[in-house]
């Protein structure tokens, strides 16, 4: 199944609905439930980490590099956005940098963040597999290391506390921290949000399908199926990496300024390795490589702990009659069970892409890897 | 009328020990068929990576269709208009046979991240073009039913056939082309010599590594023959066949 | 002179422990190329177990010195660490083996995560202590001091790298896994049980890792649900720095991680005027993988690993 006929005519219709049915479903969740505006929360963040899992999915999906430390491009994007857009740094920035509007926030945010995403990269690319892994690891915990410390000598992030009193989004002169009434209908400051989110998902979905359709995307699946062939039909194999890097890094920055914008304040908690862990997880849960796929894992991977959390001590009255386990630490047990039972029943995914499927196939090709390997490192001898 | 397109010159190739290639000089001239042959290890796939810039030559001179590609990376050597194959087949495994060939399109291609983006007209004529271009070589090189199959799941002669399209696809002047009839069998060897003859007439020169002698001797103008890394032998069949020092390489024995 | 020295001594034996338990990752690397994310976690029962042996020991009043005290409950644990390895590669990579590669990945990390929360629910969520069975004398070597524990694990660790080394190098059993490192195809085809091989690496990577554990929680007076991690990662970094899938490299990187961490800790505010603390340590030894990696891709005493993705 592929999303790009779902933009053909015959899928018009189908488009429509989906699209009408996202629209009207945070009024569907906030009044049928007992806990909607939770409820909505999650889904807000569900969105972003769609769009971090279809960042990563350049990345990881595409171009076949492991990035464990990709969460940092988020932090990246939610501290720029923070930094420009609260009192923090008021005093030393003039007045001008400050409160820019929010667009240019976002653009900053996306832009900052693929500067990271190349500095990470340029150095690194010519490493392979795990050890690429291991560096893009070392980098995510190096940024939230100077997150944290970064108050001495002079207070750039406020350290462990992070940053508080992050404007809200002001656009088309409406505030979106404040209920708006259009049309005698109330939107609630988490719905404005939701909207505000879901126009950037869609966004980026937009942006994935065409990268995928194009020169720049058959480039990365192409070096990711086999680096010397691609290299051999004139791919500039280097370049075409850092760029699947970079934009995988931008729209993580994007991600992180509406993080920002959504929390109200950031601090290195939320930039964990854990997080990258878990938007990998994500992309391998759903089918790496594959946007459908990888949306719904992204949606799987962070709504499942927030329905466990309800489900779980109603549960363990009606079985046990008294709360035997804390839930927060069995919902998390539940989740990691169901991560491992997933791989095992379908170690390509939920939903791979169907051309797709015999990804990554651990071979033994003997005498053709051996001339793989001769050949790469005749050529990092070079370099 | 012999114009040469490739030229080099002293070309030494060494990998720790080993001398590869050493002091290989040999001229490709435009529209011809040039056969490499020698034995196992004699350096025929080394010359052959050093010529389309997968490897980079200790020394010597290389220059082609009169630009200097003396340690040129991959990408510059496919611009000018080399391009290869491999002799255990390398596709693109997952993806389809048509976009194999559209990805050889990509050097003769310019759509940047925003062109993909935003889909200007312009990058969507071009869009169409490749992926035209890419069909028209399926075609040409006989494969055009299996456009949307996976390049894994085509036949071995078919995958010959797709590196063959995916090379063409970037416009070379000179096709190189490493050990193409390799485990074919006798139809099939004779449909890629038609296929070559058909690649050159269109005027495409071809560099060819084969151990079919019957292929290359009846299908090369000239022959070059390397033992130990150096070029024993140069001319055309009939010549280099009869030559004493080529029947020792091949059998270990000098003839009577 | 005497504060070097004192950074010496601490790299060296937190670096000794960073070498246990890189083996456990570089063992398990070297024959199925694969990053057991599991490991951690193993490192961390093996010390919560035998703080709960100690404990039960101690309670119910069991008269032994705390040494040998310490030596029954790592006893009890080893065995508890050693099931829990097996297990592991049983249920969750096992069926993976010819799976894409990112699959196993998947469940070793599902796999962190349940070992964290049922640690969680059987030792709670707060720091374990350390009970306080082992002397506290303090030794003093040319300006620095050091405790017995330390000079204990140094000696401890030394011994069990060399046994480890004895075993790969001249048993037959260890002849069998460097053959299965090497290709596990042909080890099969000479009469190797492959499978009973890879068993016995994740059982004695998981061993090491109790023994790690045990060590860890000893040097720093607690253990926590959450230590695994932490430790998994500086380990891990180790083994890739010295070249993962190299049994000596890991030990090398090991020590080397120690020894920088502890001398960037040390230093780093006066090598930086000021600029940046000892809470930069971590990116002091990040810092440096990086580099080695960029200038020897294939870490310090890495041979060429062919990519088998």
């Amino acid at each position: 199944m592929n999303l790009i006929d779902i933009f053909s005519r015959q899928r018009k219709t189908s488009l429509i609905s989906l699209g009408l049915m996202l629209m009207i479903l945070p009024w569907i969740i906030s009044h049928g439930f007992e806990s909607g505006n939770s409820y909505l929360r999650a889904f807000d963040m569900a969105l972003l980490f769609i769009m971090l899992s279809l960042g990563l999915n350049i990345v990881v999906g595409y171009a076949g590099m492991l990035d464990f430390g990709y969460i940092a491009f988020y932090a990246v994007g939610a501290y720029t956005y923070a930094l420009l857009n609260s009192p923090h740094l008021q005093a030393l920035l003039p007045a001008w940098m400050m409160y820019p509007p929010f667009i240019v926030s976002i653009i900053l945010a996306a832009g900052i963040a693929c500067v990271f995403g190349i500095m990470l990269g340029g150095p690194t690319l010519k490493l392979r597999g795990d050890y690429l892994a291991i560096v893009t690891l070392g980098f995510g915990q190096i940024v939230r290391i100077f997150l944290t410390n970064l108050d001495r000598p002079f207070n750039l992030t406020n350290g462990p506390q992070g940053i508080n009193n992050i404007q809200r989004v002001h656009l088309f002169g409406l505030d979106l921290g404040r209920p708006v009434q259009i049309l005698g209908i109330t939107f609630e400051p988490v719905h404005l949000y939701y909207y505000l989110i879901l126009f950037f998902c869609a966004l980026i979905v937009v942006v994935s399908l065409r990268l995928q359709d194009s020169r720049i995307g058959r480039a990365w699946v192409a070096i990711r199926e086999d680096e010397i062939a691609a290299n051999a039909m004139g791919l500039n194999t280097r370049n075409i990496k850092l760029l699947a890097f970079a934009m995988g890094a931008s729209f993580g920055g994007i991600s992180g300024a509406l993080f920002a914008s959504l929390q109200g304040f950031v601090s290195p908690e939320s930039f964990i390795m854990m997080e990258s862990v878990m938007v990998l997880c994500m992309v391998v849960l759903g089918g790496m490589g594959n946007i459908p796929g990888v949306i719904l894992g992204a949606i799987i991977v962070s709504i499942t702990p927030e329905i466990l959390r309800d489900v779980i001590n109603p549960l363990q009255m009606a079985l046990a009659g008294r709360k035997v386990v804390d839930p927060e630490t069995l919902r998390m047990l539940i989740f990691g069970l169901v991560m491992i039972v997933i791989m095992l029943v379908r170690p390509e995914g939920l939903w791979p892409s169907s051309r797709r499927r015999a990804e990554l196939k651990p071979q033994t090709k003997g005498i053709a890897l051996q001339e793989k390997d001769d050949m790469q490192d005749a050529e990092r001898n070079h370099d | 009328m012999t114009e040469a397109l490739l030229e080099i010159n002293g070309i030494h190739k060494r990998f720790g020990g080993l001398h590869a290639l050493n002091d290989i000089a040999l001229t490709i001239n435009k529209g011809e068929i040039y056969g490499l042959i020698g034995p196992n290890g004699a350096g025929k796939t080394t010359l052959f990576n050093v010529l389309t810039g997968l490897y980079q030559p200790d020394e010597g001179k290389f220059t082609f269709n009169g630009r200097d590609l003396f340690r040129q990376k991959p990408y510059v050597v496919v611009e000018s208009g080399i391009a290869r194959t491999f002799q255990n087949i390398r596709l693109f495994a997952n993806m389809s046979a048509l976009e194999n060939v559209m990805v050889g399109r990509h050097v003769r291609s310019k759509a940047s991240v925003f062109g993909a983006i935003l889909r200007p007209p312009s990058a969507r004529k071009e869009e169409a073009n490749i992926r035209i271009r890419a069909q028209e070589l399926l075609d040409y090189v006989g494969i055009p039913q299996h456009a949307e199959e996976l390049a894994c799941n085509l036949s071995y002669g078919d995958q010959r056939r797709l590196e063959i399209a995916r090379a063409l696809a970037t416009d070379p002047k000179l096709l190189a082309l490493d050990e193409p009839a390799a485990g074919m069998n006798p139809k099939e060897t004779e449909e890629l010599k038609a296929l070559m003859q058909k690649i050159r007439n269109d005027g495409v020169t071809i560099l060819l590594i084969e151990h079919d002698v019957k292929l290359i001797m009846g299908l090369c103008d000239r022959i070059a023959v390397l033992d130990y890394g150096k070029k024993i032998a140069e001319g055309l069949p009939e010549a280099v066949k009869s030559n004493p020092r080529v029947i020792e390489a091949y059998l270990g024995v000098a003839p009577e | 002179m005497d504060i070097f020295l004192q950074q010496i001594i601490n790299g060296l034996v937190v670096g000794g422990i960073y070498a246990l338990i890189a083996l456990g990752y570089t063992m398990v690397y070297g024959i199925l190329q694969l990053i057991n994310f599991a490991h951690g976690e193993i490192v961390m029962i093996g010390a919560m177990v035998t703080i709960s042996c100690i404990n039960f020991l101690v309670g119910h009043n069991v008269n032994l010195s705390g040494p040998v005290l310490l030596t029954v409950s790592i006893a009890m644990a080893i065995p508890v660490t050693m099931l829990l390895g097996y297990l592991i590669e049983r249920v969750a990579y096992r069926p993976l083996r010819k799976a894409p590669r990112m699959a196993p990945l998947i469940t070793a990390i599902g796999l962190s995560i349940v070992l964290q929360q049922a640690a969680t629910m059987i030792w709670g969520k707060n720091y374990v202590p350390f009970p306080a069975i082992l002397p506290t004398d303090v030794l003093e070597i040319g300006g620095a001091s050091i405790t017995t524990l330390q000079v204990a694990i140094i000696i401890l660790t030394a011994v069990i790298l060399t046994g480890l080394f004895l075993l790969i190098e001249r048993t037959k059993l260890g002849r069998a896994m460097r053959a299965t490192a090497q290709s596990p195809d042909v080890a099969r085809l000479m009469g190797v049980n492959v499978n009973t091989i890879i068993s016995m690496t994740f059982m004695i990577g998981s061993a090491l890792g109790a023994i790690a554990g045990v060590l860890v929680a000893a040097n720093y007076d607690q253990a926590h649900a959450y230590m695994g991690f932490m430790v998994g990662l500086k380990a891990f970094t180790a083994a890739v720095l010295g070249g993962i899938g190299n049994l000596g490299g890991a030990v090398l990187g090991g020590i080397l991680l120690g020894i920088i961490e502890s001398i960037g800790s040390g230093y780093l505010g006066d090598l930086t005027g000021g600029f940046l603390g000892s809470q930069y340590k971590d990116i002091f030894a990040f810092l440096v993988l990086i580099l080695v990696l960029i200038f020897r891709p294939s870490g310090l005493m890495g041979e060429r690993v062919a990519e088998r993705a």
